[in-house]
């Protein structure tokens, strides 16, 4: 089938990704556009391992790959990995958009993903992502289950680009796809329209100094959490702590960590956290039956479907203990390295301490930081926050301030993976509707 | 596609998967394997430590190439995950996709029974054992492919309904709208002004209503109802009853946006035997009337039938930002009036949300938190106001709000209209009532028939944007099989043997499809209509009728298996 129309989506997590396939089956040419070596986004960060639990959902991950596998082989949809936009002009039903890629310095139409190149390459370097995750080489697949399954050469660690010294990677790979002179190319899109789905970041708690992040081993984020709870991240699957390797007795989930606070200036809600939390307290529960779990809270915001009936079922079948609470501070015993959170229960209007073995952070979910720049190219309207903004939020969520460009998943506001996905179906048919409606009135001039 | 000899023997490819940790920490992956080996027609086995990776994908078309299988078992998790993944990848390497079979070693075996490892390790045997046996008794089939009319059913013309009948008509597709009251609008019509923007509702309403009803791709039926659904996806026989007589048409698609109702809070709180008790829906009447006279103390009390016992287990959603929006809007009217909001958990949820519910705060509107153990009352007081008894949690105090109005937030239930066309449609419902959607993480608007999509509060409570975000999400993926003229179905249906058919038509009166037709005195079956339930198959006196991918031949050798050697 001819294409109908061809559109730019920017950016390949979740609701990127939804957002070009809708469109794919929608007739259009789709050029899908992600500044990180995979598509998934935020997502494939997550762990692969919740679905044991006998509660109404999957494993982070599971809704995720088949739709990544799909994006991948679909014949509608370019692939532009590494690739960010660096202009833009046009009006609805001709824009054009200059995008750079990056050098992956692999061949992405040569390599056939065995992983040969990784397994020989000398280098090991720390993961800086996160603390739980680990080392990887100089050339290395982002995730295990990335897409396109094609290496990438950290150019900053390999011998080669310091030295000259080494090819071991070039030497074994069966099909000569390394190739150590890839550089910066540019490339023109047309496009009758745009898609905005630049997602997420996180919120650093570090700089919530009396939570200890990055001070104390054993206070961990969620997203630590949910790596060490992956079957792929470096304790397969085992939730202990940092600091010994040690099963935890007690954990405490703390939520709102820097959003509905004044003091960060993050006043929003992210709007996932009580569900996810919820999610892994229960997979802890799962996973160590005699451990305490304990979450501060804030409100509970059970508002969507099976929120409440999972919350309930983490209270009062798996014995999850909430406290209504934001703590004020943790210290650590210096000898066990065992935390002390200082809290007011404010049920009970009473303040108490409470010794954990470990504590998770639910940080505040921001919106991505290359928004404000996107919207300077393309000419749109942030928030003060750097959420996209719709002329009309009640009836055009879907719209930005320039026709011919929507949004879908995270840079509109917080929502999670089930919005997120709906909204990038919703934006796939503004784009349809407005495509047709902007050649009929083409026809009528 | 490889041709089926019949006389040729069954080469078998069996595949391991090890699902990282996830069946390898539990379940005997080589003796799984070494058992595996000895079954008949089993050409080869082997394992990989995770079949969805693109690693994995890989591995089974170069393994089914390399040994020329014609049949494939995989030893993985639930068909339901990757069984498509899988499944692709065995078409492209050659093999029908009705030739595999799979045996679930996660779920079943590594996840029910994690604390036993060796009964896990017997019973992936045993399932592999039976997905052998079942293969190789498998015949090709060919999925349906059926066309589709590029035309669309929309059920219920509130906002959700008519956004998805607009964008669909704007991309020049027929659309025939169905509302059952005389007016378009649904419950927005009973709304006075809308959060985010305190907009009137006619701001938004009146613009969509003008573009629907003006709409030449639009075929528009008020104060209808919906008689009869027949036919299947690509091609329904519709049958509506509207201006006094029969409306008959046909489409490819069908989108439910029936709407919900305002659960009635009778008895609870002295609502309907108190006067000054209403509903927020009520209120909102009120409120457009412009009817409320100058309250002293109004009190709004949060999750009345819901999140607990009484009425509903869900949250209700939106309940915490109408009474925020309410409250507002009463104070903007009268702002000495003291409005108290008496909450469990307040879901403003998000960013504007959050926002809007900041600004309500500075405007000097009262939050109360109760718990459920504590809840509100009103108790009798001689002074003519009702007097809203609740312990204050974050004070520590029982605080009197003696108030002149006193709103009660209720949640949206299903109403008898969505349960009826839940029967006529054969889609499910939910254990809340509200449609239940295929997959939610992923799937919000597909419901579990072909065909059909659903949006707006039909399909649980949501605010007037997520409705209509909804609406979109469902006019795209309809639009998608309509853009297209055809769509595939699986091949998956009941069979009749003309020969042994004796003509009793009992295979009629079971279906609950109306998938079976009657013809120079034997049944039929209508493949398309065909969901392969098979209450026919089973009914049939003669046993004529077979099914599809689950012959009497592949059940049998699947039991066989099970319980050789018991």
């Amino acid at each position: 089938m001819e294409n109908v129309g061809s559109v730019t989506v920017i950016g390949g997590g979740v609701a990127g990704i939804q957002a070009a396939l809708e469109l794919a089956k929608l007739g259009m040419l789709v050029y899908l556009v992600e500044e990180k070596p995979s598509i998934g986004g935020r997502i494939i960060e997550l762990n692969c391992s919740s679905c044991q639990l006998e509660v109404p959902m999957d494993c982070s991950i599971c809704p995720v790959i088949p739709k990544m596998v799909e994006c991948h082989n679909h014949s509608n949809i370019r692939l532009l990995t590494k690739t960010h936009v660096t202009g833009f002009s046009g009006a609805v039903g001709n824009f054009v958009l200059s995008v750079l890629k990056q050098p992956r310095f692999v061949h992405e139409d040569r390599c056939t993903g065995c992983g040969a190149c990784a397994e020989k390459c000398p280098v090991e370097v720390f993961d800086a992502f996160n603390m739980v995750q680990g080392k990887k080489k100089a050339i290395y697949f982002p995730v295990p289950q990335a897409f396109p399954q094609i290496p990438v050469i950290d150019k900053e660690n390999c011998v080669h680009f310091r030295n000259g010294n080494c090819k071991k990677c070039s030497e074994v790979c069966p099909t000569h796809a390394i190739d150590f002179s890839d550089e910066d190319m540019k490339i023109g899109i047309e496009s009758d329209a745009v898609v905005l789905a630049t997602g997420l970041s996180l919120y650093d708690p570090a700089a919530i100094r009396e939570y200890g992040y990055k001070r104390y081993k054993n206070v961990i984020t969620i997203l630590d959490l949910e790596q060490m709870t992956s079957i792929h991240g470096l304790t397969g699957g085992r939730v202990v702590r940092i600091s010994d390797q040690k099963k935890p007795r007690r954990i405490a989930f703390i939520q709102c960590v820097g959003s509905r606070s004044r003091r960060t200036g993050n006043n929003f809600c992210s709007g996932v956290c009580c569900l996810y939390t919820a999610k892994d307290a229960a997979l802890v529960k799962m996973l160590l039956p005699e451990t305490e779990v304990y979450v501060f809270y804030i409100d509970l915001r059970v508002f969507g479907k099976g929120y409440q009936e999972l919350l309930n079922k983490v209270r009062n079948d798996l014995g999850v203990k909430y406290i209504r609470g934001r703590p004020g501070g943790i210290w650590e015993d210096p000898k066990t390295k065992d935390l002390i959170i200082s809290y007011e229960n404010t049920l009970i209007r009473r303040a108490e301490k409470l010794r954990v073995d470990m504590v998770v952070l639910s940080p505040a979910l921001l919106p991505h930081p290359s928004n404000q720049k996107l919207a300077e190219i393309l000419g749109l309207e942030v928030d003060e926050d750097g959420f996209f903004k719709s002329p009309n939020p009640v009836a055009s969520p879907c719209d930005t301030t320039l026709e011919g460009v929507f949004t879908c998943g995270y840079c509109r506001g917080p929502r999670g993976i089930a919005e997120s996905a709906t909204q990038a179906s919703a934006a796939a048919a503004r784009v349809a509707e407005t495509i047709a409606l902007t050649k009929s009135r083409r026809v009528k001039r | 596609m490889r041709e089926d000899n019949p006389n040729q023997v069954p080469r078998i490819g069996v595949f391991v998967c090890e699902c990282g940790a996830n069946i390898g920490n539990v379940v005997n992956i080589p003796e799984v394997v070494e058992n595996a080996k000895k079954l008949p027609g089993v050409s080869f086995v082997e394992r990989d430590v995770s079949l969805c990776s693109s690693a994995g994908v890989k591995h089974v078309k170069d393994a089914i190439s390399k040994n020329g299988v014609d049949r494939v078992v995989f030893a993985a998790c639930s068909i339901k995950n990757y069984g498509s993944l899988l499944e692709a990848a065995c078409e492209a390497a050659g093999v029908n996709k009705y030739l595999i079979s799979f045996a679930n070693i996660r779920e079943q075996c590594a996840w029910a029974h994690y604390g036993s490892p060796k009964g896990a390790t017997r019973k992936a045997i045993n399932l592999v054992g039976m997905a052998v046996a079942r293969v190789q008794k498998s015949e090709p089939l060919k999925d349906l492919e059926l066309e589709v009319e590029p035309s669309t059913l929309i059920i219920g013309g509130g906002i959700s309904g008519m956004t998805a009948a607009l964008c669909l008509a704007n991309q020049g597709f027929r659309v025939f709208l169905v509302e059952k009251e005389p007016e378009l609008g649904g419950m927005l019509n009973k709304l006075y002004k809308l959060y985010l923007t305190n907009q009137s509702v006619s701001e938004v309403l009146s613009p969509i209503i003008e573009g629907v009803t003006s709409h030449r791709n639009i075929k528009l039926f008020t104060s209808a109802s919906l008689k009869e659904v027949e036919g299947h996806f690509g091609d329904f026989e519709i049958t509506v009853s509207a201006n006094g007589g029969i409306e008959k048409f046909r489409v490819g698609t069908i989108i439910l946006a029936t709407g919900a109702k305002v659960f009635e809070p009778s008895g609870m709180y002295g609502y309907g035997d108190k006067e000054g008790i209403v509903t927020q829906l009520e209120l909102e009447q009120i409120l457009k009337q412009e009817k409320l006279k100058r309250p002293g103390k109004v009190a709004m009390i949060q999750c009345v039938g819901a999140r607990g016992e009484e009425g509903v287990p869900y949250c209700s959603r939106i309940c915490c930002m109408v009474a925020v929006k309410n409250a507002t809007l009463i104070k903007r009217l009268y702002p000495d009036c003291e409005v108290y909001i008496i909450y469990r958990d307040l879901q403003t949820y998000g960013k504007e949300n959050e926002e809007y519910h900041a600004k309500a705060r500075e405007l000097g509107i009262r939050f109360i938190e109760y718990t459920p153990e504590n809840r509100p009352e009103i108790i009798p007081n001689g002074n003519g106001k009702l007097r809203v008894r609740v312990y204050h949690a974050l004070l520590g105090e029982t605080l009197n709000v003696d108030s002149d109005l006193v709103v009660l937030s209720t949640p949206l239930i299903q109403h008898k209209g969505g349960e009826e066309i839940s029967k006529m449609l054969k889609v499910p419902l939910g254990s809340d009532g509200f449609f239940r959607e295929a997959y939610m993480e992923m799937q919000s608007v597909a419901l579990g028939v072909n065909g059909i999509y659903v949006c707006g509060a039909a399909q649980g409570p949501k605010s007037i944007d997520e409705s209509i975000t909804q609406a979109y999400a469902a006019a795209a993926q309809a639009a998608s099989p309509m853009l297209l003229k055809r769509v595939k179905i699986p091949a998956i249906t009941a069979e009749v043997d003309e020969e042994r058919c004796i003509g009793c038509q009992l295979c009629m009166d079971v279906c609950p499809f109306h998938a079976v037709i009657f013809e120079e005195g034997k049944s039929m079956i209508i493949e398309a209509v065909c969901r392969g339930c098979g209450n026919c198959a089973a009914g049939c006196p003669s046993r004529a009728i077979s099914m599809k991918g689950f012959k009497d031949e592949q059940i049998l050798a699947e039991v066989q298996a099970a319980f050789k050697g018991e």
